[in-house]
């Protein structure tokens, strides 16, 4: 093995996982945007998995002072680095148990867009022809209904829950992620290995996830990272309305419109979901920007 | 030399990879004289384009010269700035580019982008510059000049932007052109017309002109004098006839040597040069070549050889050209070609009848508004039968048809009528309704080696894949393992190269690769489409050895695709001419080579550049384009461009098959005994001659 990773580290170009990510890794490293977006990532992730641990009170739970009184919108303090809310909840507290949500709803979502869209696309781009032209039209119609207005019909219509707004995500951006993949895909179909594939009489299934896959994942990769930061906006756009998990359980969103009310009284009750929001969308951006770039000879390469 | 119109003395060319600076022109020096033409010739990655363009001081963003001159008519270009050298670019000097298509705005007219030249470097005004372009576009000999003009791009074809772009370098009678591969994307009846088109505009110009190419026939029949790069260093240069009578340099005489020409002893093997050309990074410190040469000695690994003048007028960078001139090369040791198998039957492998192929079909918006519907008839009831154990050689040009009646035969496309047998039993034409059998016994090479290995397979999975497919034998990992060692020996590659992926690959690895996937399950019938036009010379002459090799070895069949009939006429023992979609002439090599009936193979085969000066063979000119497979013409599909055309008769009726004996057949309604008259007539003989 030891002699096969420097064989392949003297010919510069290297496929096999170990040195791939290795490289990747080093890569990332070069650009410091995107390391820092990448280590907010990893530092929201982390928030998300230890919340209960770190959050110093439950989201739900009323602060008092001394004397029982509700401590409501006290300013930052040491004991409340971000402050009370105007129901008296330490809102530190509330933005880390509000992480996990932000996290994992869009990660839930996108990651079943990303497969779905990718079965799609993979599917549709690669027997082409009537087929295509069918399932392209019906992305392409599901593609113009504006965002909000699907989510306002749909979670109006069959009520606010976690699943609701999962289906929404990806049925918002599956057809995105599709559209990309197939395109992808026509240019990869018509290649001498595919068709070496078919002479050798392989079966669909093998050629679109063995042959096909691994030229349009370096797109993927990038595409649902992207998918992932505009996942977050929207369903924090989702808790602004009014349309997120009900209450009680933190949303950034929600916890937005709440302060947004009592601004005079209160600001830092609006500044620390909203600089959490900013922070972690821009991290997952300059991450999917630097992935961008790495793989951006090898995207370049098959579009 | 004194009054050469460029002259470029001691030129060095840098490029920056990273963080490094490569040299990639190594102390260059030409002199190029009016009204001659420079042939530059090299393999991919020689250099040749980067000095070319270097001549009219245009080099890449991360490109500089660290030393040396380019004088052009008395100015030294590199002193000056951008601004100065605009009113020597189109106007002085001009480029006619490789890619017309590309190199023309879509979104302008032909005629007014030729005129926008005159108008920019000759102050012309706006009507008369507009004049001018549709005079220069007759004097490209377009037959409609005014009409022409009139057209955008992407209305014209290959043949007809190669002109306008001939035209656009030519309207402000620059004193220099260089010519950029600008044949390279052209078959070859057309290639000939744009060459003579070149030789005599040049010389009414009294312009000088480098001509570009990798193509070693093309500068034989077109140029004056030529100079040979390897490694971004001249390695000789020459007037031409001395350059192909008595090259001098090790380098030369291989690439000459390792061009396919049609020998009737089909034993032969071509001659190759050894090992790959020199990486950027790695230049030797010796002699650019030494690593591959067959006579390097000791000092031309040390010293680099300095450019001396021979007695014949020539340059050469070697230190034993003396002694390649008075003893030569010597002969290659001659590798006997393994046993040939004799034809043990005349029972065919295969045979396909009638097959038809057309695409396109007629979208609902065209049924709606009654469009009428004229698909594409890419092959048009065309039969073929090749023999075991024999070669096939489909030979037409571009828009033929060939690939797609090759892609017919394997299934890739399903014929859309006519039967294929194999070893006389009939085969679906349908690729999932052919068993795994079938499948084994016909496997294809492709013809782009950068495409034909999945970029994420190492070369073992590749050919692993293919054993574990196909095999008849179910193999465990371990005889899977040694079978691929042996495979990849078969294609002359080492056991390691199972590991590699193919970015690890050269383009010539690539396609031995690709050869050993194919042979992998022992197949009766190997498919080859074009499988050397993508590769230079000497890759080339490795592969056709190897291809000759294997088939005697394995004692498969090939159905060989090409357009270049000098690669055909050394693999394959029986030809067919393809031409709109139908098989025109077929035969013995020997019978269709030496003496081809039908007026297109004798047209095509008369149209071949020759990789010698000395010969100088009378060219048969088609007139037109090959007409649109969309619009096929009625009767004889080849009478509108036939020089022989006898009347109404080949307007209106198919012609028949004929046979000239021993299975030579052609398709034409003039009797054979009448062709082979009319082409030994003495007449003939001088109508061709240029």
């Amino acid at each position: 093995m030891e002699q096969n990773l420097t064989n392949v580290e003297s010919f510069g170009a290297s496929h096999s996982f170990t040195t791939r990510f290795g490289k990747f890794l080093k890569q990332l490293a070069e650009r410091p945007l995107s390391l820092i977006g990448t280590f907010i990532v990893v530092l929201f992730l982390f928030i998300a998995v230890t919340g209960p641990l770190i959050a110093p009170h439950g989201y739900d739970e009323f602060m008092r002072d001394d004397e029982g009184a509700l401590m409501r919108r006290t300013e930052p303090s040491l004991q409340h680095p971000f402050g009370t809310d105007k129901d008296g909840r330490d809102i530190f507290s509330r933005v880390i148990w509000g992480t996990r949500e932000i996290i994992l709803l869009p990660g839930i979502a996108t990651t079943i867009a990303v497969i779905l869209g990718t079965s799609i696309g993979l599917t549709v781009g690669y027997y082409g022809g009537w087929f295509d032209e069918i399932v392209s039209q019906l992305m392409d119609s599901l593609l113009s209904i504006p965002a909000l207005v699907l989510a306002l019909v749909m979670l109006g219509t069959f009520g606010q829950s976690e699943i609701g707004i999962i289906i929404v995500v990806v049925l918002l951006y599956t057809p995105i992620v599709a559209r990309i993949i197939r395109s992808t895909t026509l240019n990869i179909r018509t290649l001498g290995y595919i068709e070496a594939a078919k002479l050798r009489g392989e079966s669909t299934p093998y050629i679109l996830f063995r042959e096909i896959l691994p030229g349009v994942l370096p797109a993927l990769v990038v595409e649902a990272a992207l998918r992932f930061s505009y996942a977050i906006f929207l369903i924090a756009s989702l808790g602004f309305l009014g349309l997120g998990v009900p209450p009680p359980s933190p949303s950034w969103g929600r916890m937005v419109e709440e302060a947004r009310g009592e601004y005079l009284q209160a600001p830092w009750a609006l500044w620390a979901p909203v600089i959490a929001i900013a922070l972690l969308v821009v991290g997952v951006n300059l991450m999917a920007d630097g992935l961008r770039r790495i793989f951006r000879h090898e995207i370049d390469k098959v579009s | 030399m004194e009054d050469a119109i460029i002259r470029v003395e001691n030129l060095f060319i840098d490029y920056r990879l990273g963080k490094t600076w490569h040299n990639v022109i190594h102390d260059v020096t030409l002199n190029i004289r009016p009204d001659t033409i420079h042939g530059l010739v090299g393999e991919s990655g020689s250099g040749k384009s980067t000095l070319a363009l270097a001549l009219m001081r245009y080099l890449a963003p991360n490109a500089r010269i660290p030393s040396g001159n380019i004088t052009f008519d008395g100015q030294d270009l590199l002193s000056k700035s951008t601004r100065e050298m605009r009113d020597i670019w189109g106007q002085l000097i001009s480029l006619v580019p490789q890619d017309s298509l590309a190199a023309l705005n879509p979104s302008y007219t032909v005629g007014d982008q030729i005129a926008e030249i005159t108008r920019r470097h000759m102050g012309i005004a706006r009507r008369e510059s507009a004049e001018r372009a549709v005079e220069m576009l007759h004097r490209v000999k377009i037959s409609d000049p005014a009409d022409v003009a009139k057209r955008y791009p992407h209305q014209l074809s290959g043949g007809m932007l190669q002109r306008v772009a001939i035209a656009m370098a030519l309207s402000t009678s620059p004193k220099f052109l260089i010519l950029d591969e600008p044949t390279t994307a052209l078959d070859v009846t057309t290639q000939v017309v744009i060459l003579d088109l070149f030789r005599a505009l040049i010389h009414d110009n009294h312009a000088a002109a480098l001509y570009v190419s990798h193509d070693l026939g093309t500068i034989a029949q077109l140029c004056d004098d030529v100079t040979v790069l390897y490694g971004g260093e001249i390695m000789e240069s020459a007037p031409v006839k001395t350059l192909f009578a008595a090259p001098t340099h090790p380098y030369t005489i291989g690439l000459l040597r390792s061009l396919p020409r049609y020998s009737e002893e089909s034993e032969s093997r071509l001659e190759t040069i050894a090992g790959i050309a020199p990486s950027l990074a790695n230049r030797p410190t010796g002699c650019v070549f030494a690593p591959r040469c067959p006579i390097a000695n000791s000092q031309c690994h040390a010293e680099k050889p300095p450019l001396t003048a021979t007695d014949d007028g020539g340059l050469v960078r070697c230190w034993r050209w003396r002694d390649v001139a008075t003893e030569g090369l010597g002969e290659q040791p001659k590798v006997p070609l393994s046993q040939a198998v004799s034809a043990e039957t005349d029972k065919p492998l295969l045979a396909a009848r009638n097959i038809v192929k057309h695409f396109g079909s007629r979208s609902v918006f065209d049924k709606l508004t009654g469009q009428l519907f004229s698909p594409v008839r890419a092959v048009d009831d065309a039969s073929i039968t090749i023999r075991h154990h024999s070669t096939l050689g489909l030979v037409g040009e571009s828009g033929s048809g060939k690939t797609t009646l090759a892609r017919c035969i394997v299934a890739l496309n399903s014929a859309d009528s006519g039967e294929i047998e194999l070893d006389e039993l009939p085969i679906s034409n349908r690729l999932n309704e052919r068993p795994k059998t079938m499948l084994r016994d016909m496997q294809m090479v492709f013809q782009n080696p950068a495409d034909t290995l999945n970029p994420y397979h190492t070369v073992g999975q590749a050919l692993g894949r293919t054993l574990k497919r196909l095999s008849l034998d179910a193999l465990s990992p371990a005889e899977i393992e040694s079978r691929v060692v042996d495979l990849l020996q078969s294609v002359r590659l080492t056991a390691d190269y199972a590991q590699r992926y193919p970015a690890e690959l050269s383009g010539g690895e690539k396609q031995r690769v690709a050869i050993a996937r194919a042979f992998a399950a022992d197949p009766a019938l190997v498919v080859a489409d074009e499988p050397t036009s993508s590769l230079d010379a000497s890759v080339q002459a490795v592969i056709m050895n190897l291809l000759k090799d294997l088939r005697i070895e394995k004692g498969a069949s090939y159905l060989l695709i090409s357009h270049d009939l000098d690669v055909i006429a050394y693999l394959a023992d029986w030809i067919a001419v393809m031409y709109l979609g139908q098989i025109v002439e077929e035969g013995s090599t020997h019978a269709v080579y030496a003496s081809p009936y039908h007026p297109y193979t004798e047209a095509l085969i008369s149209a071949i550049p020759t990789p010698d000066p000395a010969i100088d063979n009378p060219i048969i000119y088609l007139e037109g384009e090959v007409p649109s497979a969309k619009n096929i013409p009625s009767g004889c599909r080849f009478h509108t461009r036939c020089p022989r055309k006898i009347g109404a008769i080949c307007e209106t009726e198919e012609p028949p098959w004929q046979d000239a004996g021993e299975g030579h057949c052609i398709r034409c309604h003039i009797d054979v005994a009448e062709l082979i008259r009319q082409q030994n007539s003495p007449q003939e003989q001088r109508r061709g001659t240029r």
